[in-house]
C-alpha cells in the first residue's frame, strides 16, 4: 500500500490512517422479496493524515465526501476497512472506549445556524463539550475557558448569553469553531465550512482556521466542492468520484499537473475572476451528470463522463498508481492523456 | 427621448414593512439594459440585488412596496396590476431562480408546467405547445426530450432541472432573461455546462441577460457590464474590464482581492474584508461600507457619497473620487 504524505510533514507518525474504508448503505430492493441493494457511498478509501496537516476532500455532490468525513469520526458506522487513530483501530470498538477518544476529534458543519441549538445560549453551546468530557471542571473555570475561546475565534466575550439567531452566518460559523476547539482537539473535520458564507466572510473563516491550525498543531480534513478555497488551505488534496479516490496528491502537483481526467475537468471548470483569463482558458467540459450510485458504471466509475474512455475502462477497475513521490492517480491511461 | 434600451430602471427604491420597522432593501437604483447585452449584478446576501428584480417582476413579498420607474421599452411596468403585468412577465421578461427544485411544482409533470404558458400567452393548442416544449428542452441539451417531458421534476437531476427552468424561461422568446444565481446550487462541472448554454442561447436569440451572482468568476466569463451593490445601493458600475482591471470603489477592490483563485499559488493568508455585511435596518450615517473600508476618512462617517458618473456607464460612489 502506498500512501503519500506532504513532504514537510512526513517525519512524524500519522495521526490518522484510513485503510480500505467502505460505507455501504443498504437500499431496499423493489418488490416484496427482493434483496437489499448496497449503495456504495464510500468504496475503499486509503490515506494517512499527519499532525498539523490539512487534507482537502473534493468532488461533486453525491461523491461521498461528507460520508467519508463522518465515517472517519465513527458518526456513521463503516461497513469495512480500518480507521487507525494514533495507531489503534477505532472501527467497531465499544462506545465506552470510543467516548474518551472523541475529545480529540471534532466536526464543523456547512450550515452554521442549523447546527446550533436555537434554545441554547452560545455560552451553553460552546461549553457543552467541556461539560460532557471534563465534568470535573467548575462552573467558573468553564466560563473562563468559554470566554477565552470566544475571544480567540473573534467573538465578543460579552455576547456569551445571546442566542444563535442573533448572529450572522459568519459569526455562527465562529461559534461552531469555538465549540469544536474548546477541548483543544487534534483533528477537526470541516464539512463545507465556508460554502454557505458570503465571499468577504469566507476569507475570514479560512484565515481563522489556518491560524488555529498553526497555534494548536491541528490536523484538518477540509471537505469542499470549491477547488479555489481548497487550493488556499490544503496541503494535500483527495479527489473523490462516486465513493472512489481518483487522485491524491499534494497541492502543488495537483494544480500544476493534474493527472486524472476528472481532476483536470474539475479544475478547468472553476471560473477565474479575471475576464481575459476566464474567456481564453482551455476547458474540458464534461457531458452528462453523475451516474446513480446505486448502479455505478463497471470498470472505472468515471468512464461514462470521461472524454478519454476506452474499452479497457469498461472492464478493468483502475488501480491507484503512484506517479511520483507526491502524487497517485487511479487511471489506466494517465501516462497518455 | 427614444433609446434602444429594452429595460430602463430609474430611481427604484424598495421598502419592506417589518415588525422591527421599515427596511430599505433597494435604494435609488438606476440602470438600463440593451438587447443582446449581459449585465452582471454582484453583491453579498442582503445587498438588495435580488429584490431589484423581484420588484420589477411584481414578485415582491406582501410587505414590500416599490417606488420609481421601470420601463420595458417605452411602457411603464412598475406596480402594474398583475393582469397587465402577466402580458409581459414570463413572455417578454423571464426569470430563472437559484433553486430549481423549489421553483418547479413537484405535483405537475414538466409537460404541464411548460405548456401552460404557451397556451395562456400564445393561444397555442396543447399539441403545438407540447411540440414547442420538446423542441426547447432539446435545445437546452436534455436528451430524449420527447419522453422526458412527461416526467416529474424529482425525476431530473439538479443540473437537468436548471435546464428545464431555462427552457421554460425561453419558451416565449423573451427579450430579457433575468438569472438569479442560476448556477450557485450546482456542481462546478454542471455549472460550466449551464454557463456555456446561456452563452450559446444569448448568441442565438440575442436576449438581454441579467446575471445576479456573488461569483465574480461567473461574471468575468459571461458579462459585458457589471453593477456592484452594497447595503441596498449601487456602489460601482462599469464594463467588465473596468471593474476587474481598474476598480474604483474600495468594496469592489476588496471583493476582488478576497476571491480565492484557482490559478494562483497560495499566499500565506487570504485577504479578507473585515467586519460583517451591514444590517439594512440599522445602516450607519454616511457610507454603508465605512466600518469595513481601509480608506475610511472622517467625511465618510457623516456624509453619504453619491454615485459619481464618469461617463460611458462608469460610476462609483466613494469620496476618494473627489481627488484626494
Amino acid at each position: 500500500m502506498t500512501v503519500m504524505t506532504a513532504p514537510d510533514k512526513r517525519d512524524n507518525a500519522p495521526i490518522l490512517s484510513v485503510r480500505d474504508l467502505k460505507v455501504h448503505f443498504p437500499i431496499p430492493g423493489k418488490g416484496l422479496f427482493a434483496k437489499d441493494r448496497p449503495l456504495k457511498a464510500v468504496d475503499g478509501v486509503n490515506f494517512d493524515l499527519f499532525p498539523g496537516e490539512t487534507l482537502g476532500v473534493v468532488g461533486e455532490s453525491g461523491c461521498g465526501k461528507s460520508t467519508l468525513g463522518r465515517a472517519i469520526l465513527q458518526l456513521i458506522a463503516p461497513s469495512g476497512g480500518q480507521v487507525a487513530w494514533l495507531g489503534k483501530n477505532i472501527v467497531g470498538i465499544p462506545h465506552r472506549d470510543m467516548q474518551p477518544l472523541r475529545r480529540d476529534f471534532q466536526i464543523i458543519f456547512q450550515d452554521p445556524l442549523a447546527c446550533l441549538n436555537p434554545r441554547m445560549t452560545i455560552g451553553e453551546i460552546i461549553a457543552e463539550p467541556l461539560v460532557t468530557h471534563k465534568p470535573e471542571l467548575g462552573k467558573d473555570e468553564i466560563k473562563t475557558r468559554v470566554k477565552r475561546m470566544m475571544a480567540r475565534v473573534g467573538l465578543l466575550p460579552q455576547m456569551i448569553n445571546r442566542y444563535p439567531h442573533e448572529f450572522s452566518g459568519g459569526q455562527c460559523q465562529r461559534i461552531g469553531i469555538a465549540r469544536a476547539m474548546i477541548l483543544e482537539p487534534k483533528l477537526i473535520v470541516c464539512d463545507e465550512p465556508v460554502s454557505a458564507l458570503d465571499v468577504s466572510i469566507q476569507a475570514q473563516i479560512v484565515n481563522l482556521l489556518q491560524e488555529l491550525q498553526r497555534e494548536f498543531d491541528l490536523s484538518l480534513i477540509f471537505i469542499s466542492h470549491d477547488l479555489s478555497i481548497v487550493r488556499h488551505i490544503c496541503h494535500r488534496i483527495m479527489v473523490l468520484y462516486l465513493g472512489n479516490v481518483m487522485e491524491l496528491a499534494d497541492r502543488d502537483s495537483i494544480y500544476a499537473a493534474p493527472r486524472h481526467p476528472y481532476t483536470k475537468a474539475l479544475i478547468s471548470a472553476v471560473p477565474i475572476p479575471d475576464p481575459e483569463i476566464e474567456r481564453n482558458k482551455e476547458r474540458i467540459v464534461l457531458t452528462g451528470d453523475l451516474p446513480s450510485p446505486l448502479s455505478p458504471p463497471s470498470g472505472c466509475v468515471f468512464r461514462t463522463r470521461c472524454p478519454f474512455a476506452q474499452e479497457k475502462c469498461a472492464t478493468d477497475v483502475p488501480k491507484i498508481d503512484r506517479v511520483s513521490e507526491t502524487q497517485e492517480v487511479a487511471c489506466h491511461f494517465h501516462d497518455n492523456i | 427621448m427614444t433609446t434602444n434600451h429594452i429595460l430602463t430602471v430609474e430611481n427604484l427604491s424598495t421598502r419592506f414593512q417589518t415588525p422591527d420597522g421599515e427596511v430599505e432593501a433597494v435604494n435609488n437604483v438606476n440602470f438600463h439594459i440593451d438587447p443582446g447585452e449581459t449585465l452582471g449584478v454582484v453583491g453579498e446576501s442582503g445587498s438588495g440585488k435580488t429584490q431589484i428584480f423581484l420588484s420589477l417582476m411584481g414578485l415582491l413579498a406582501k410587505n414590500g412596496t416599490s417606488t420609481g420607474s421601470v420601463r420595458y421599452k417605452d411602457k411603464e411596468i412598475l406596480n402594474l396590476r398583475s393582469r397587465d403585468l402577466n402580458k409581459i412577465r414570463g413572455v417578454s421578461m423571464s426569470m430563472i431562480f437559484q433553486d430549481p427544485m423549489t421553483s418547479l411544482n413537484p405535483f405537475l409533470k414538466i409537460s404541464r408546467q411548460m405548456t401552460e404558458v404557451l397556451v395562456e400567452h400564445r393561444g397555442m393548442s396543447e399539441a403545438d405547445a407540447l411540440k414547442r416544449a420538446v423542441a426547447m428542452l432539446d435545445r437546452v441539451g436534455i436528451s430524449g426530450a420527447a419522453q422526458r417531458v412527461h416526467m416529474y421534476p424529482h425525476e431530473f437531476s439538479g443540473g437537468m432541472r436548471q435546464r428545464v427552468m431555462i427552457a421554460m424561461a425561453l419558451l416565449c422568446d423573451p427579450e430579457v432573461l433575468i438569472a438569479d444565481e442560476p448556477t450557485t446550487a450546482l456542481d462546478v462541472t454542471v455549472q460550466a455546462q449551464i454557463l456555456d448554454l446561456l452563452r450559446d442561447l444569448q448568441k442565438d436569440f440575442n436576449t438581454a441577460t441579467v446575471m445576479i451572482t456573488h461569483d465574480l468568476g461567473v461574471v468575468a466569463g459571461l458579462c459585458d457590464r457589471v453593477m456592484v451593490m452594497y447595503g441596498g445601493r449601487v456602489v460601482e458600475t462599469g464594463t467588465v474590464r473596468d471593474i476587474f482591471y481598474d476598480s474604483h470603489h474600495p468594496y469592489t477592490e476588496g471583493l476582488l482581492k478576497s476571491m480565492p483563485r484557482i490559478d494562483r499559488a497560495n499566499e500565506d493568508s487570504m485577504f479578507a474584508i473585515p467586519g460583517q455585511p451591514p444590517n439594512l435596518q440599522n445602516l450607519p450615517t454616511g457610507c454603508a461600507y465605512q466600518e469595513r473600508c481601509g480608506y475610511v476618512m472622517d467625511r465618510c462617517c457623516v456624509e453619504r457619497p453619491l454615485l459619481k458618473d464618469f461617463g460611458d456607464g462608469r460610476a462609483s460612489a466613494c469620496f476618494r473620487e473627489d481627488g484626494q
